[in-house]
C-alpha cells in the first residue's frame, strides 16, 4: 500500500475521508460530554442504539443504512431519556442508570439480532457489522451524511457557543440569566447522541465511547480554553480516524474499530505524560525542582544559623558538623558555591557575605510565615 | 425437558446468582460502571489465559482473567489519582482501549473456533452442557456448572464471613475506617469478586451482559426494599427468574439465551420502576397528587382562620381569593368536609372545632419548623388522605 493509494483509490479516499470527518466531529462533541461529566453517557448510548437498529430492519424489513440510522437515534435518544428519568424519579444513581440503561438495551438488541439471524429472509447478513465496526462498508453517500451533520452541528455550536459555554461551567447562573437550560441541554444531548449514532457503523456499538471521550480527554491536557480544546479534539479524532484506518486497511482480520480506539488511546497516553502544563513527566520534572530548591534553602538557614553565632561570618567550619542535618547532599553543596553563597575549602566551608544576607532573609521570611 | 435443558438453566441461575451478589453492594456503594469496565477490560486476560491452557474452564484462566480485573480497578484509580481527567472519564478510557487489544488478538488469531467474537458478545450458553468434566472416565457433570458453583460457594462464604464489615463500609465508609476495618482492604476484596464473578459469567453470558446481571437484579431491588438482606435475597430470585423465563423465551424465540435474559431483566425493572410502592415513578406521581391537594388544603384552613367575617367565607369569594380553578376548589372543599374540618351553612364556610385545632396545631408546626411532625399531624386528624 503506497500514501498515494489515500488519494487516488477511490474506496480508500472515502473510507480515509470517512473516518477523519467522523473523528472532528466525536472530538467536538465529546468535548461537551467529557465537561459535563457524562463520560459514560456515550457508552451507553451507543449500547443503547442496538435494539434500534435491529428494529428498523424488522419493521421496515430493508438494510438501508439510513433507516438503520434513524432507528439508532430514536433508540438512543430513548435510553438517554430514560437514564435521565432513573436518575431524576428514583433513588438510583447516575451510575446504576448508566449500566442498567446499556446492558439491557444491548441485551434486547442482541436478542432481535439473534432472532433476526435465524429468520429465513437472506437478506439480513451485516447486521453484526455495527457490533465492531467496518469502516470498508462506508460509501460516498455516507460520508456527505457525515459532513452535512458535522456542519449543522458546527453551526450549531457557534450559534449557541456562549450559552453552552456558559452551561458547561455554571450551570446555575445561566438559568439565572434567563436561558433556557433545558432547551439547551436537550440540544448539545441530541448532537452528542447523533454523533455517536453516526459513527456505529465505523467504529460499532461497543467501542463508540472511546471515540467520543478519548480525543476530548488528551485535547484536555494542553489547554483550559474551552475553543481550543474543541479545535485540539477535532484534530486529535480526525488524525486517530485516519491512522486507525490506515493500520487496519494494511491488515487482514482487522476491525476498524479496535483500532481506531487504540490510536486514540495512543493521543491519551502521550498527552497524558507529555503535556506540558498538566503531564505526568513535566509534572514530576516540577516536583523535583522544588524538592531540590527546598533542599538547598534548607542547609543555608542552617548554615546561617551556625555562622550567625561568629563574628566574622566567613569563619570556616568542617562539613562534618552538617552530617547530623538531613537536608545537605554533596551536591547542594556545589550548587550553594556555584551561587557564591558559601567557599569551600578542604573539607571546610565558610559563608560569604551575599551568602550570609541571602541566608538572612530566607531566615526572617520564615519567622515571618510562622507568626 | 432433557437433561442437557434442565443443565443450562442451573448453570444459568447459579451464574445469576453468583453476579447478583457482588452487584448489590457495586450498586450501592455507586461503583456499578466498574462492573462493565472489568467486564470489557478482562478480554485480553482471558485471549491471553486461553492461549496458553487452551481451555475456557481452565482455573489458570479465570485467575489470569480476574487479575485483569483487577489491574483494570488499579489503572483506573491511577487514571482518578493523577487528576488529569474526571473519574468516569478514567473508567470510560480505560475499558474500551484494553477490550480492543483482546478484539484485536481474538481477530489476529481467527482460526481459534473456541473463541470468536460472537462468544465474546453473547457466550456460548447453549454449548455448555457439551463441555464435560471426566474424573477418571466418570461423568461428574458440565465443566461451567463446576467452575460456576465454586465461585458462588466462595462468594456466598466470603459474603458470611464479612457481611457485618461490607454492610457497614458501604454505608458508612467513615465510622468503619474509625472502628478498624480497612477500606482498601475490603475495596480490594468486593474487587476481586466481582471480577471473579464477571469472569465466571463471562463465559457463559459474554462481555456486555455480565453487566446486565450485576446492575439489574440489584437496582430492581432496591426499588422494593430498604433491607440490606432482603434486597441481596431480592436480587438473587430476579437473578434466578431471569435465567429460568429467559432460557424459555430464548427457546421459543430461537435466540440468544444470554440477550433473553437481559431481556427479562430489563422487564423485570421496568414493573418495578412504574409499579413499586414506595419508589416507582407510579406511586411517586400520586404521592404528589395527593400532597398538592393537601398543601392546598391547609392553606385553605388558614385562610379560614384569618377571616371571621361572612363575606370572606363565602364559597365563591374563596374561589376567587386564593385563584383556584373550580375543579381544584371543590377537590379541597370536599376533602376537608370529609375530615370533619370544616362545615358549610349558606354557603358560608367555617372551621369545626377540629378544624381549629388542626390549623393551630399545623400552624404551630410551620411557625416554629422544629417539629418534623406535619405528617404525623395528618395521620392523627385526617380521616381521608387526598
Amino acid at each position: 500500500m503506497q500514501l498515494t493509494d489515500f488519494f487516488t483509490d477511490y474506496t480508500l479516499r472515502t473510507i480515509t475521508l470517512g473516518t477523519a470527518i467522523l473523528g472532528a466531529i466525536c472530538g467536538m462533541l465529546g468535548t461537551f460530554a467529557v465537561l459535563r461529566k457524562q463520560s459514560l453517557l456515550g457508552d451507553a448510548i451507543s449500547h443503547a442504539a442496538l435494539p434500534g437498529i435491529a428494529l428498523a430492519f424488522l419493521i421496515t424489513g430493508i438494510k438501508d443504512a439510513n433507516v438503520i440510522l434513524i432507528g439508532a437515534l430514536i433508540s438512543g435518544l430513548v435510553g438517554t431519556f430514560w437514564i435521565k428519568g432513573i436518575v431524576k424519579r428514583t433513588r438510583l444513581k447516575s451510575d446504576t442508570a448508566l449500566g442498567l440503561i446499556l446492558s439491557l438495551f444491548f441485551g434486547f438488541g442482541m436478542l432481535l439480532l439473534t432472532f433476526i439471524q435465524k429468520m429465513p429472509n437472506a437478506n439480513q447478513a451485516g447486521l453484526d457489522k455495527y457490533l465492531f465496526g467496518q469502516a470498508a462498508t462506508l460509501v460516498e453517500e455516507d460520508v456527505w451524511i457525515m459532513a452535512v451533520v458535522t456542519g449543522v452541528s458546527l453551526l450549531v455550536l457557534l450559534l449557541f457557543w456562549k450559552e453552552l459555554k456558559l452551561l458547561l461551567f455554571d450551570a446555575d447562573y445561566t438559568k439565572t440569566l434567563g436561558f433556557n437550560t433545558r432547551f439547551l441541554d436537550i440540544l448539545i444531548t441530541t448532537f452528542i447522541v447523533l454523533a455517536i449514532v453516526l459513527g456505529l457503523q465505523t467504529v460499532g456499538v461497543v467501542l463508540m465511547s472511546a471515540m467520543l471521550l478519548a480525543p476530548a480527554a488528551a485535547a484536555r491536557q494542553w489547554t483550559n480554553s474551552l475553543g481550543v480544546m474543541v479545535i485540539l479534539a477535532s484534530i486529535f479524532g480526525a488524525f486517530s480516524g485516519v491512522f486507525g484506518t490506515a493500520i487496519s486497511a494494511g491488515q487482514n482480520n482487522l476491525s476498524t474499530g479496535p483500532v481506531i480506539v487504540l490510536v486514540a488511546a495512543a493521543f491519551v497516553i502521550v498527552s497524558f505524560v507529555f503535556s506540558p502544563g498538566r503531564g505526568l513527566l513535566f509534572r514530576e520534572i516540577r516536583f523535583r525542582r522544588n524538592r531540590r530548591e527546598l533542599h538547598l534553602k534548607k542547609t543555608l538557614t542552617f548554615m546561617y544559623n551556625i555562622a550567625k553565632n561568629h563574628e566574622n561570618v566567613s569563619h570556616p567550619h568542617a562539613i562534618r558538623i552538617l552530617n547530623n542535618f538531613q537536608g545537605f547532599t554533596r551536591k547542594t553543596l556545589t550548587k550553594l558555591e556555584e551561587k557564591q553563597f558559601i567557599q569551600i575549602q578542604g573539607s571546610a566551608w565558610a559563608m560569604t557575605e551575599k551568602g550570609y544576607i541571602e541566608a538572612e532573609s530566607i531566615f526572617n521570611q520564615i519567622g515571618k510565615d510562622n507568626d | 425437558m432433557t437433561n442437557a435443558q434442565i443443565e443450562i438453566q442451573v448453570i444459568a441461575a447459579l451464574v445469576a446468582v453468583a453476579c447478583a451478589l457482588p452487584g448489590t453492594f457495586l450498586v450501592l456503594r455507586k461503583m456499578a460502571m466498574i462492573s462493565d469496565a472489568i467486564s470489557h477490560a478482562i478480554l485480553p486476560g482471558i485471549v491471553l489465559g486461553f492461549f496458553i491452557t487452551q481451555d475456557l474452564n481452565s482455573p489458570l484462566l479465570i485467575l489470569l482473567a480476574a487479575l485483569t480485573g483487577v489491574v483494570t480497578v488499579m489503572l483506573v484509580e491511577f487514571i482518578q489519582k493523577t487528576g488529569l481527567v474526571k473519574e468516569d472519564t478514567a473508567i470510560g478510557l480505560v475499558f474500551p482501549a484494553l477490550f480492543s487489544i483482546g478484539v484485536i488478538m481474538i481477530a489476529k488469531n481467527a482460526n481459534d473456533v473456541h473463541l470468536d467474537i460472537d462468544a465474546v458478545l453473547l457466550g456460548e450458553l447453549a454449548f455448555a452442557p457439551f463441555d464435560r468434566l471426566l474424573i477418571s472416565g466418570t461423568d461428574m457433570g458440565p465443566k461451567s456448572l463446576w467452575v460456576i458453583g465454586t465461585i458462588l460457594l466462595i462468594s456466598v462464604v466470603l459474603l458470611f464471613l464479612f457481611f457485618k464489615e461490607l454492610k457497614l463500609s458501604t454505608f458508612d465508609k467513615g465510622l468503619a475506617t474509625t472502628l478498624g476495618f480497612s477500606p482498601v482492604i475490603l475495596h480490594y476484596g468486593l474487587m476481586t469478586v466481582s471480577s471473579v464473578a464477571i469472569v465466571g459469567a463471562f463465559d457463559a453470558v459474554g462481555a456486555v451482559l455480565v453487566v446486565a446481571l450485576i446492575i439489574a437484579p440489584a437496582a430492581t431491588a432496591y426499588l422494593l426494599t430498604d433491607d440490606l438482606k432482603r434486597m441481596l435475597l431480592l436480587s438473587c430470585l430476579f437473578g434466578v427468574i431471569s435465567a429460568i423465563a429467559g432460557y424459555w423465551m430464548a427457546n421459543i424465540l430461537n435466540a440468544s439465551i444470554a440477550g433473553s435474559m437481559t431481556t427479562v431483566l430489563g422487564i423485570l425493572f421496568l414493573s418495578a420502576y412504574l409499579f413499586s410502592p414506595k419508589q416507582g415513578v407510579l406511586s411517586g406521581f400520586f404521592r404528589e397528587r395527593q400532597q398538592r391537594v393537601e398543601v392546598s388544603l391547609l392553606i385553605f384552613l388558614l385562610h379560614l382562620q384569618n377571616h371571621t367575617e361572612e363575606a370572606e367565607r363565602h364559597v365563591n369569594h374563596l374561589r376567587e381569593h386564593i385563584n383556584w380553578q373550580k375543579v381544584r376548589a371543590k377537590t379541597v372543599l370536599e376533602l376537608a368536609a370529609k375530615n370533619n374540618l370544616i362545615h358549610t351553612a349558606k354557603d358560608i364556610v367555617s372551621l369545626t372545632d377540629k378544624g381549629q385545632e388542626f390549623t393551630d396545631e399545623a400552624l404551630k408546626y410551620i411557625t416554629t419548623n422544629k417539629a418534623t411532625a406535619i405528617e404525623e399531624l395528618k395521620e392523627r386528624f385526617f380521616l381521608f388522605r387526598g
